[in-house]
């Protein structure tokens, strides 16, 4: 902001001139007694200063106000967003009732193609509710008294689900005390695994609360949280579930290529690889002597450097089936060492639909079912290569 | 004793003194209908509608509860032995006295001090009749409390009366910048309670003094180691001990909920009263309606 940059600066000149000690305080007063002194007391090139001492930040900005939106406003956008997307399912000839986001979403992108490749500048058509952000509205009644009964903490939302947490976790000990008591109280766990779920973010929790938290306020929250399952609560399992997200497991992701059968009825599988620029595509055979052919010609002829063929024995060696599938590849594109490569995670892909869903797992986490990302990197201006920089030269 | 509104404005300690001053401001004025009350940027409390010429109306119901010294008869609600038996006369050792306390102090035993129970029945007596008259003129009361043993309590107290708390770390400049924190036509307490008037380091506690410069009458439950001197209507009496807080906590609830229902019930009687007619406006309430505990 220029203001406040000019005004230190007007401050900072002040100092210089004067070299006294001045309190840097924003009180017009101050400073127009201030500017009136300097300008009695050196001479005209100091007259400068007195236009800048005038200004004060007015922090009002339309642009630094957050826009506030009525609930009629978000209302009336509403109805003009249902009536829009009736028209705009006239216009593209389907049936209105069963016109859905995706479709709205690519009628717009029909209708008003843009070159723009930021995604979120092209134009959208979305319900209001995920256009505005969400806002509180008015917190107090007719008669002035506020609706929430921690309004004056100032955080009503997060001090309001600590004490919902709170009381949760004392009437669950309470439980747990009278079962005691009478010594029905039983230890087994009956909590669901969490591997596959994680704790709401910071941020995942603010948009839920409307309301901005900092980040001890959210630790101590999810240590709450933390207490209330160690306790072995039955009974408030899905309040604590709904401040956990799932997170997918990576393995079950893996995609596995179905057995095939030629005209004999022996068992194969097709699949694909590719490194660097070099695609490969290998058929292996469930039954076999470990023979692999490379483009028509015998792997050991085609690949005369020992790097190259262990690269294509390692799938095998790995799942110990080293004499036992046949293989036939096709190579194209690349150099010796990519072609190894893509072949390599091509017949890896093809052999996951002759071994178990372990295997499959062990296969993946020894990075054998993962494409290699690398490739040869720009050259930039200003240097030599991609990371070399020109000699240094000191003088 | 007259329950006015302006009277306990005036500071000092010590329960004797005050019962023996003369009221200084004459009778009680109504100051709850009064505009520009509570709220910050001389913001008008709005006048819930009201139809013309029920002012007389209005001003029965709010002038009514002043001309009796004990209108809600919150003395029942308690006494010297409940008091002690629910270990309110139990005060800190010797060593954390606090000067001011003294007048309240029974005596000292074994080293701990001993709270005067008759005193604090007479003080008790005061801060109920008054939070009585705040929750019957439709006041907002808030809860503070620092005190994280009890802060569950009394937060489920404040919102089974209806009414407000707060006991969580106070923001500087909640009742003095209010307008920033909260909103700019926020309306402010009418009445703030303390169950604990330390904080948790031993401090007094921001809102005493924040409520003393924004004229907010406050009740507190001083301790020996508290300083009783910025608070409207103290109490001596313990605030450690689980039996004595749940007491308080009790009182105020059965306080407030007791007015509040006085004034349903004064509102609705008027209000019959209307639909009958002018001509039969001759018989007024005369006696307050039964009460129910």
């Amino acid at each position: 902001m220029a203001a406040p940059c000019v005004s230190c600066y007007a401050a900072l000149s002040y100092r210089l001139f004067l070299g006294g000690r001045v309190s840097l305080s924003p009180n017009q007063g101050v400073w127009k007694a201030a500017a009136a002194e300097l300008q009695t007391g050196t001479g005209s090139q100091i007259l400068r200063l007195r236009h800048t001492t005038g200004v004060s930040t007015k922090k009002n900005v339309a642009a630094l106000r957050r826009e506030t939106y009525t609930v009629d406003f978000i209302k009336k956008q509403i109805e003009e967003f249902n009536i829009g997307k009736r028209h705009l399912a006239n216009m593209m000839g389907e049936d209105p009732e069963t016109f859905t986001q995706e479709d709205i979403d690519k009628a717009i992108a029909y209708l008003f193609p843009s070159g723009l490749f930021e995604k979120q500048a092209r134009p959208i058509m979305k319900h209001p509710e995920q256009i505005f952000p969400k806002q509180r509205a008015i917190q107090w009644g007719e008669d002035g008294r506020p609706f929430h009964f921690l309004f004056y903490t100032g955080k009503q939302a997060y001090y309001s689900l600590m004490h919902e947490a709170y009381g949760k976790l004392l009437e669950v000990e309470k439980r747990q005390n009278k079962l005691q008591a009478k010594g029905l109280f039983s230890e087994k766990t009956k909590t669901k695994d969490l591997i596959d779920s994680r704790w709401l973010i910071k941020e995942e929790l603010e948009e839920m609360l409307v309301e901005k938290l900092s980040d001890q306020d959210y630790a101590q929250f999810i240590r709450l949280l933390e207490r209330l399952l160690t306790l072995h609560c039955g009974s408030e399992e899905e309040f604590v579930q709904r401040f956990r997200r799932s997170v997918t497991v990576q393995s079950k992701k893996q995609l596995i290529e179905p057995v095939q059968y030629d005209e004999q009825g022996m068992a194969f599988s097709t699949s694909k690889g590719k490194r660097k620029s070099a695609k490969a595509e290998a058929i292996v055979y469930g039954h076999g002597s470990g023979r692999i052919k490379v483009n028509g010609i015998d792997y050991l002829l085609y690949f005369p450097v020992t790097q190259d063929r262990e690269q294509l024995m390692f799938p095998f060696h790995f799942l110990d089936r080293l004499g036992k599938h046949d293989t036939t590849c096709t190579v194209s594109g690349g150099g010796r060492s990519s072609q190894a490569g893509a072949i390599r995670l091509a017949v890896a892909r093809a052999l996951c639909s002759f071994v178990t869903e372990e295997e499959v797992e062990w296969m993946r986490q020894a990075g054998l079912l993962t494409a290699d990302p690398r490739v040869k990197e720009r050259k930039k201006p200003g240097q030599e290569g991609a990371r070399r920089k020109f000699t240094w030269k000191k003088r | 004793m007259a329950p006015a509104a302006t009277a306990p404005r005036l500071l000092g300690a010590g329960a004797w003194p005050r019962a023996l001053r003369p009221p200084l401001l004459g009778t009680a004025t109504p100051g709850r209908a009064r505009p520009g009350g509570r709220t910050l940027a001389g913001a008008a409390i709005p006048a819930v509608g009201e139809p013309e010429g029920s002012t007389d109306v209005s001003h029965n119901i709010l002038s009514e509860p002043l001309k009796h010294s004990d209108f809600f008869n919150v003395k029942e609600l308690f006494s010297v032995r409940s008091l002690f038996n629910a270990r309110v006369h139990l005060g800190h050792k010797a060593g954390c006295r606090h000067r001011f306390m003294e007048p309240y102090i029974f005596g000292s035993r074994l080293g701990q001090d001993i709270i005067d129970l008759e005193q604090t029945a007479v003080h008790l007596q005061l801060a109920l009749n008054f939070t009585a008259h705040v929750a019957y003129r439709k006041g907002i009361i808030l809860f503070v409390s620092r005190n994280r043993q009890f802060s569950h309590l009394i937060e489920t107290t404040a919102h089974d009366c209806g009414e407000y708390a707060h006991t969580r770390y106070f923001k500087g400049g909640l009742l003095t910048n209010s307008s920033l924190l909260l909103g700019s036509m926020v309306r402010l307490p009418d009445l703030i309670i303390f169950l604990h008037t330390l904080n948790n380091v031993f401090e007094p506690h921001v809102a005493v003094r924040d409520a003393a410069k924004m004229h907010i009458p406050t009740v507190g439950i001083v301790d020996t180691n508290c300083n009783p001197c910025l608070i409207t209507y103290p109490i001596p009496g313990n605030d450690d001990s689980p039996p004595a807080v749940h007491l308080f906590c009790r009182l105020f609830r059965t306080t407030i909920n007791r007015a509040k229902q006085k004034r349903r019930q004064i509102e609705a009687l008027y209000e019959l009263q209307g639909k009958e007619g002018p001509g039969a406006r001759g018989q007024g309430p005369a006696a307050s309606p039964s009460l129910k505990a």
